[in-house]
């Protein structure tokens, strides 16, 4: 038998295992990998938006010192199939390089190879191409004109992908309401832009007919990808992923980079090192974020209850494809946030620009949707008068409710969000917040307090990938994970995923111990390649502590399982009357006979006479590959499906001065209370959530991909893309609360995404309420101070006049 | 052409030939194979690069390795204890979990060891400061500004050096 | 991103440093702190053939305390000026200047004249360099001239310095010691340490009435160069420096701008912010003048 006992490592303060190699230099990131007779890549890039490819002269480049060779695109699309697209759009055909047509400032046209990345880059710049210019198209919503210049002629269309969802009797909802509002906002293009860029390093082996990939990764399916494309069997492409990703938060997904390295490779007979460097990770790395135009209206009640939501949502991919369009699929599975909202409309539209292309983006989605339905709840409070708290509570899923299931089919597991804002008020001390904030308006400041919460789904299916293209019909995404036990006992785990700091081995260490017994310290946790590993899909959609989490529990529950049945063997007792813990089988009616696992394992590996005579296998070992909880459906034909299992919540209240003369913002006080049910590591937890707040402070007050009407990118370098510094993030605080899962190994929740999707709905919170006074709104998101200052101005001068 | 340079480099006296355009950071790499010194920008702004230059902190993908000939580099590599044991900043940084992805890390350490060098008792304004040219993506900073403050403390509670093994210095 | 190659002089004097100047004909730049010329030739906006490094030209290091003026070297690395007691006593418009210039890093390394002979338009010490009058020194085989900092910058990252030419000096005048004096600088930037947006500097004096009898202001972000704002200073001349006068004077400021649209604010926000910011650092000069304990 077993027992479950108080834990002792999960959620302990424990020192999470990767960061002592980090904090010594010893991190194993792509560029510190290296391969004998190694070649580095530089690329070509278009300087137009749209234009026809007439010529590429390469024969000055070619008699650079160095180059082994200049690639273009004509050469690689005869070569590789296309890249593959999300949404289903045969006409859409994309390479790594541009095949004939450049569809947006900075696009790779050619790539050099040299010995050295300076020798390429000397190179590259004696390429000679020569353009037609072609009409472009920058502003999404003209793209939707079936008259706009095509970014993909042979779709023929710039709507790539356009689906209206109905869940639930919106047009009853809302004509049965009194009051109706509805409001336009924008979501402005940025992204997590690691400090890292992408980079791969790829090298053929001819004799074993391996294609090596080292990569700065984080991409589910990316093996089969690469494949693909390259016209090889999955089984040639060995990935590895013991490479150490220098952040990502979903965009590191390198394709079309890995395409074309792993190509040139293969062509060479060397190895060869694409690392993009800033600015062609900036302008051409297609790592950009959401993008996008809502539309939001809401019926609701006299005292704010909310009883259906339209929205309307142009999101501009850019002029690649890959996965962007799904990024419409993931807010679908929280569509009402936390609130018993009967009916939705969604009206989801991805169009193509000639504009960079976009990747995935922590919470895939979900934080510029969360905005658009917390400023509703905003303006339904201000419309009526009532108090923003007030209406979140009445509108909250209340705790007794759950699971719940909401409007478009996923139900959540748990939660109870009036607690959870309960405690963020009390951590806030909002009362005096408001005081304060009144003080301050009575000095002429402007000033104003933010209250959002959001939903984290988390430990997905991949629903939206049926859900927005029914030729694909994915229902699992399982995670996997393998224990090992040596003949002295010591444990291994195998993960079959690269890290980009989510603290996986300190995960499955702490998990397996706490199963085991086993000091985490001492276990080792491997990161294996795509041939030798089991399935997994990457820590994308907060699913690491969910799945991989559940998959290193249920591997260590078959070693546990194991132990008991060769210890009580040996114990001469059957398997009920022995209890596994702390490490050893003892048995039940005699604490003094005990057996350890060290000692067990040995049994298992040498001394097969003393084995169980059940037990025909020889070692100690158990593999465990988890199916997603409830996933398995296909949805159904008006689009309801179940795509999360697991629904973590938070609150923020933000305190926003802006100073008048400026614009200028400051966050003097920032505080959250949030709910990832167990939580497995502290430390790490802090650092997710506090990490997601500040990634969202940059969307919502600094960073974007400017593009001018030519087509160009104005913020292509570090000074012009702002991203926060210690400065602009303020000493946000935390507090917790626990409503654990009832789908997963220990009540672990998802929680790397939550703090992004909570921070920019709060920040535009704060600032619009720092600017009801003047009776005026910022809907626009980066809300810069000169967009601020602009707004005040306008307002200004209108009231003198 | 390439030029010989002589640097102190984490206190080993180190000769190389250089290009001239060779920037620091990819000699102290790709050169010398100290690979714990970042890139992230190339042009000056994220300070993944950072390393000591004299003792004092610099972007070293702002500077060309011909530049550092007769000069002291520090890395992160140099960042331990004479005996080999993680220094306080390095173990303090691990406490608070003061980072997520390592990669701003090194660069981070340089700039939290170079104001602790000057200032053992930052205030947490201080603390941002030094470290407000050092972009981090994942953490939102807070944890690094703990470490730092609690490898003030620490190092605050040590006995003067004089009181130290000699050679300390 | 990876420099055009280049040659390497590692300049030993200023002889030295004027010679292969006039020898590269144009060709060759000084680096100084590099911090943003190897940024420049990182992105190859800058291809110099050959690089004449002086930051082993002894002649060009130090600060020197003079009669009525501070005279620094070129190459002092603006962390260096910041530390400065003669800076913080003799030129506290500058020392007020330079903690807005980029990070601990980039000080570290940049220079006092690498700063102004870059003709960065938003850059703090150009600005500081502006309201105070400051002059450079230019020197040549040819022989060595001085010119006003306002007559220096020409427009952005232009300057009137010739290709043989090699800025050795920045020199600032001292301020009137027999007034309460103190200075101020300010700007709205991205993010902290980044080029200003908006940047104003201003550097007061105050008789024993109160009454203002130096005013040194200057704005930078909304034209090509920093701007003197003399007119400004003007119509303060002699006043109590109220709120209400100072907001007066300072729209004075208006017919010297002439600003640009870019990523991070409208030329009508520039226009609109810029004599607010001057305004706010007179202010601030003020109030620490008239009290000089807070």
């Amino acid at each position: 038998m077993t027992e479950q006992s108080v834990r002792r490592f999960v959620s302990a303060k424990r020192r999470p295992k990767e960061d002592g190699r980090f904090i010594t230099g010893a991190g194993h990131f792509v560029a510190d990998v290296t391969r004998p007779g190694m070649l580095h890549v530089a690329l070509v890039t278009s300087p137009h938006p749209a234009a026809r490819i007439v010529s590429i002269d390469t024969e000055a480049a070619l008699g650079m010192p160095g180059v082994a060779e200049v690639l273009t695109g004509d050469v690689l699309a005869a070569n590789a199939n296309p890249l593959a697209n999300a949404v289903d759009t045969p006409g859409v055909k994309c390479y790594p390089l541009a095949d004939g047509v450049a569809r947006y400032a900075g696009e790779w046209v050619a790539a050099v190879v040299a010995e050295s990345r300076a020798e390429a880059e000397d190179a590259a710049e004696r390429v000679e191409v020569e353009y037609d210019p072609l009409p472009h198209v920058i502003n999404a919503e003209e793209a939707l004109d079936p008259g706009s210049p095509p970014v993909h002629a042979g779709h023929g269309s710039n709507v790539l992908y356009r689906r209206t969802f109905t869940w639930g009797p919106v047009a009853d909802d809302f004509a049965g309401q009194p009051h109706e509002l509805s409001f336009k906002l924008r979501w402005g293009r940025s992204a997590p832009v690691p400090v890292e860029t992408f980079g791969v390093l790829a090298e053929w082996n001819a004799g074993t007919e391996i294609l090596d990939v080292w990569a700065s990764i984080q991409m589910p399916s990316y093996a089969e990808q690469i494949a693909a494309a390259l016209r090889i069997p999955v089984n040639q492409v060995r990935a590895h992923y013991d490479v150490d990703v220098g952040g990502s938060y979903g965009v590191k997904r390198g394709i079309k980079h890995t395409v074309l390295a792993g190509f040139l490779a293969r062509r060479l007979g060397r190895p060869v090192r694409l690392i993009e460097d800033r600015l062609e990770n900036m302008v051409g790395g297609d790592m950009h974020g959401p993008d996008r135009h809502f539309n939001v209206a809401v019926a609701f009640d006299d005292d704010g209850l909310i009883k259906s939501m339209k929205l309307r949502v142009i999101e501009d991919v850019g002029g690649q494809t890959g996965r962007a369009a799904f990024q419409l699929g993931k807010p679908v599975s929280a569509i009402v946030g936390a609130y018993r909202i009967n009916s939705v409309e969604y009206d989801a539209i991805a169009v193509s620009t000639n504009k960079t292309g976009q990747a995935a983006v922590r919470g895939f989605g979900m934080s510029p949707t969360n905005v658009a339905i917390e400023t509703a709840v905003d303006k339904v409070a201000r419309h009526l008068g009532l108090s923003r708290l007030g209406v979140r509570r009445r509108n909250f899923i209340r705790a007794d409710q759950f699971p719940y299931l909401i409007p478009s089919g996923s139900e959540y597991d748990s939660g109870d969000y009036h607690t959870v804002l309960r405690k963020a008020v009390d951590l806030a001390g909002l009362d005096a917040l408001l005081k304060r904030r009144d003080t301050a308006r009575r000095d002429g400041k402007i000033a104003g307090i933010g209250i959002a919460t959001c939903l984290e789904p988390g430990g997905g299916n991949s629903a939206f990938e049926p859900l927005l293209n029914p030729k694909n019909e994915t229902t699992t995404w399982p995670e996997s994970c393998v224990v090992k036990v040596d003949r002295s006992g010591g444990i291994t785990a195998t993960i079959a995923t690269s890290t980009s700091g989510q603290g996986h081995e300190t995960l499955a260490a702490t998990i397996i111990g706490e199963e085991l017994g086993i000091d985490p310290d001492t276990i080792r946790v491997m990161h294996s390649d795509t041939l030798s590993g089991l399935p997994g899909n990457t820590p994308v959609a907060s699913r690491m502590a969910i799945m991989l989490g559940g998959a290193a529990a249920g591997a260590a529950r078959k070693i546990r399982d194991q132990a008991i049945l060769i210890g009580a063997h040996n114990l001469k007792r059957t398997p009920e009357q022995v209890r596994y813990a702390n490490g050893a089988v003892t048995a039940l009616d005699d604490p003094a006979q005990s057996i350890s696992l060290a000692r067990i394992a040995l049994i298992a590996h040498r001394e097969f006479h003393n084995m169980p005579p059940d037990l025909t296998e020889p070692g100690m070992q158990a593999v465990h590959v988890l199916q997603v909880p409830k996933g398995g459906t296909l949805p159904t034909a008006d689009g309801r499906v179940q795509m999360y299992p697991c629904y973590s919540f938070a609150a923020h209240i933000v305190y926003a001065e802006i100073d008048r003369l400026t614009g200028k913002v400051t966050l003097p006080d920032y505080c959250i209370a949030h709910d990832c049910g167990t939580v497995i590591n502290p430390d790490i937890v802090r650092g997710m959530v506090i990490g997601g707040a500040a990634h969202g402070i940059g969307a919502a007050l600094y960073e974007e991909f400017t593009y001018e009407p030519g087509g160009q990118l104005l913020s292509g370098t570090f000074v012009d893309y702002v991203m926060p510094s210690a400065h602009e993030v303020p000493d946000i605080k935390l507090t917790e609360h626990c409503t654990p899962s009832p789908l997963t190994s220990h009540g672990q929740k998802g929680v790397g995404e939550g703090g992004y999707l909570g921070a920019p709905a709060a920040v535009a919170s704060a600032i619009n309420d720092a600017l009801s006074p003047y009776k005026i709104e910022c809907l626009t998101l980066p809300m810069r101070a000169s967009l601020l200052s602009d707004l005040l101005a306008d307002q200004q001068a209108e009231t003198e006049s | 052409m390439k030029q010989k340079i002589t640097l102190t480099l984490n206190g080993a006296r180190r000769s190389a030939e250089v290009e001239p355009r060779l920037s620091l950071v990819d000699f102290l790499r790709d050169q010398l194979g100290l690979t714990g010194t970042h890139i992230g920008c190339e042009h000056g702004v994220c300070g993944a690069c950072s390393v000591l230059f004299d003792d004092d902190p610099i972007r070293a993908c702002l500077m060309f390795a011909v530049q550092a000939d007769g000069h002291a580099i520090t890395t992160v590599e140099g960042l331990r204890e004479e005996d080999g044991s993680l220094g306080i900043l390095q173990d303090s940084f691990w406490e608070t979990h003061a980072l997520q992805c390592g990669y701003c890390t090194p660069g981070m350490l340089i700039a939290g060891q170079a104001l602790l060098a000057r200032n053992p008792d930052p205030s947490d304004e201080e603390i941002r400061e030094a470290i407000a040219g050092n972009l981090c993506r994942c953490t939102g900073y807070v944890q690094i500004v703990d470490a730092i403050r609690l490898a003030g403390a620490r190092m605050r509670q040590m006995p003067p050096a004089t009181d130290r093994e000699a050679g300390d210095d | 991103m990876k420099a055009a190659a280049f040659d390497f002089c590692r300049a030993e004097s200023l002889e030295q440093v004027l010679e292969e100047l006039s020898s590269a004909a144009g060709e060759a730049r000084i680096i100084a702190g590099g911090q943003s010329l190897v940024a420049m030739m990182a992105m190859r906006l800058a291809r110099p053939e050959k690089l004449i490094d002086i930051n082993h030209v002894g002649a060009l290091a130090g600060i020197d305390d003079g009669d009525g003026m501070v005279t620094i070297k070129a190459c002092t690395r603006q962390a260096t000026a910041l530390q400065s007691a003669i800076i913080t006593r003799e030129v506290p418009m500058l020392a007020a200047a330079l903690p807005y210039v980029g990070h601990i890093q980039t000080r570290n390394r940049g220079t006092i004249g690498g700063s102004i002979a870059h003709g960065d338009p938003t850059a703090e010490i150009l600005l500081a360099a502006t309201a105070l009058g400051a002059r450079v020194t230019l020197a040549s085989i040819g022989g060595v001239r001085s010119l006003a900092v306002a007559d220096f910058a020409l427009g952005a990252m232009e300057t009137a310095a010739r290709e043989d030419e090699c800025l050795t000096e920045v020199v600032f005048p001292k301020p009137p010691r027999e007034l309460a004096l103190s200075a101020a600088v300010d700007e709205i930037s991205p993010r902290a340490g980044d080029y200003a947006v908006i940047g104003a500097a201003a550097e007061i004096g105050l008789d024993a009435e109160g009454r203002c009898r130096h005013a040194r202001l200057a704005s930078s972000g909304a034209a090509p160069v920093p701007v003197l704002a003399s007119p400004v200073a003007q119509a303060l001349a002699g006043s109590r420096l109220e709120d209400t006068e100072i907001d007066e004077a300072v729209r004075l400021l208006d017919p010297l701008l002439d600003p640009e649209s870019d990523v991070q604010a409208s030329a009508a926000y520039r226009r609109r912010v810029a004599p607010g910011m001057l305004a706010r650092v007179i202010k601030r000069a003020r109030d620490q003048a008239r009290n000089p304990t807070t």
